[in-house]
């Protein structure tokens, strides 16, 4: 017989602090990077030793840019939440854990809004 | 309670890393969390790529220096391969959580095999990519 409460079983997420939503987010994401980064792996390659003139043309095209905003977005998310297991994992210190987990958001925050902007910049 | 006169041994930690047997499925799976970091990593060189493109010949320039550099080359391939292995490795994940290829013949085996082919996809990629710039494709 379990010595739990019904509510204590109801609330005790243990050390994650959370639930399977990580979890299910993660592969969420993994799946939709499959055909993503398989799109990405060949328009890079169609663009080796391009000229910055080519990479305009190409996220001129709607399809391109659309697809690239998709693989940045999902990307960093996949990117993020993969991080964040990884800071779980190893540092240990609240302080430090806090701090790794912050900087962990600033950088996905940043590298996207970087990307999109970009984008944008092309795009319109 | 009772004081323990002597002084505390050195009590047995839980096992590290190093004290195992390597095998495939351990490699693979440390090699899955590393070129996952190495793919962050690489998100900074997405970024300034498509950050140069927008910016015109003069940001552009700079980055085509630093990518085409030896140095800029190695690390290209190392993200080439670390996207083509999380790649791999990932669909596996994935397969593992519907309950598949949990044998361990069948985990080790494919363990070998993914580490094989994200290796040949990376070297194809780049020998692709070696040969356009020449020409060589039509």
């Amino acid at each position: 017989m379990s010595l739990e409460t019904p509510m204590h079983r109801v609330q005790g997420f243990g050390s994650a602090h959370s639930g399977t939503q990580h979890f299910w987010r993660q592969r969420i994401t993994a799946v939709a990077l499959i055909p993503l980064s398989i799109w990405f792996g060949v328009s890079a390659l169609g663009l080796v030793g391009a000229r910055e003139t080519d990479v305009l043309n190409f996220f001129h095209h709607p399809w391109n840019a659309g697809l690239m905003g998709m693989f940045v977005v999902i990307m960093l998310i996949h990117m993020m939440i993969g991080l964040q297991s990884v800071i779980d994992d190893y540092v240990y210190t609240a302080g430090w854990k806090l701090v790794c987990l912050l900087l962990n958001r600033a950088f996905a925050l940043v590298i996207g809004v970087a990307c999109l902007l970009a984008l944008l910049q092309i795009a319109l | 309670m009772a004081d323990s006169p002597q002084p505390l041994k050195a009590r047995p930690l839980s096992p590290f890393v190093t004290i195992y047997k390597w095998s495939p499925t351990m490699a693979s799976s440390i090699t899955h969390r590393i070129t996952g970091m190495g793919l962050a990593l690489g998100t900074v060189f997405l970024a300034w790529w498509l950050i140069a493109s927008a910016n015109g010949p003069d940001s552009y320039g700079p980055f085509m220096t630093v990518a085409a550099h030896p140095i800029g080359q190695i690390v290209l391939f190392g993200f080439v391969w670390s996207l083509s292995f999380h790649l791999l490795n990932g669909i596996r994940h994935l397969a593992w959580d519907m309950g598949y290829g949990f044998a361990v013949p069948t985990a080790n085996g494919l363990s070998v095999v993914i580490f094989a082919l994200s290796i040949v996809l990376a070297v194809g990629v780049f020998a692709y990519a070696y040969a356009a710039q020449r020409g060589l494709v039509p």
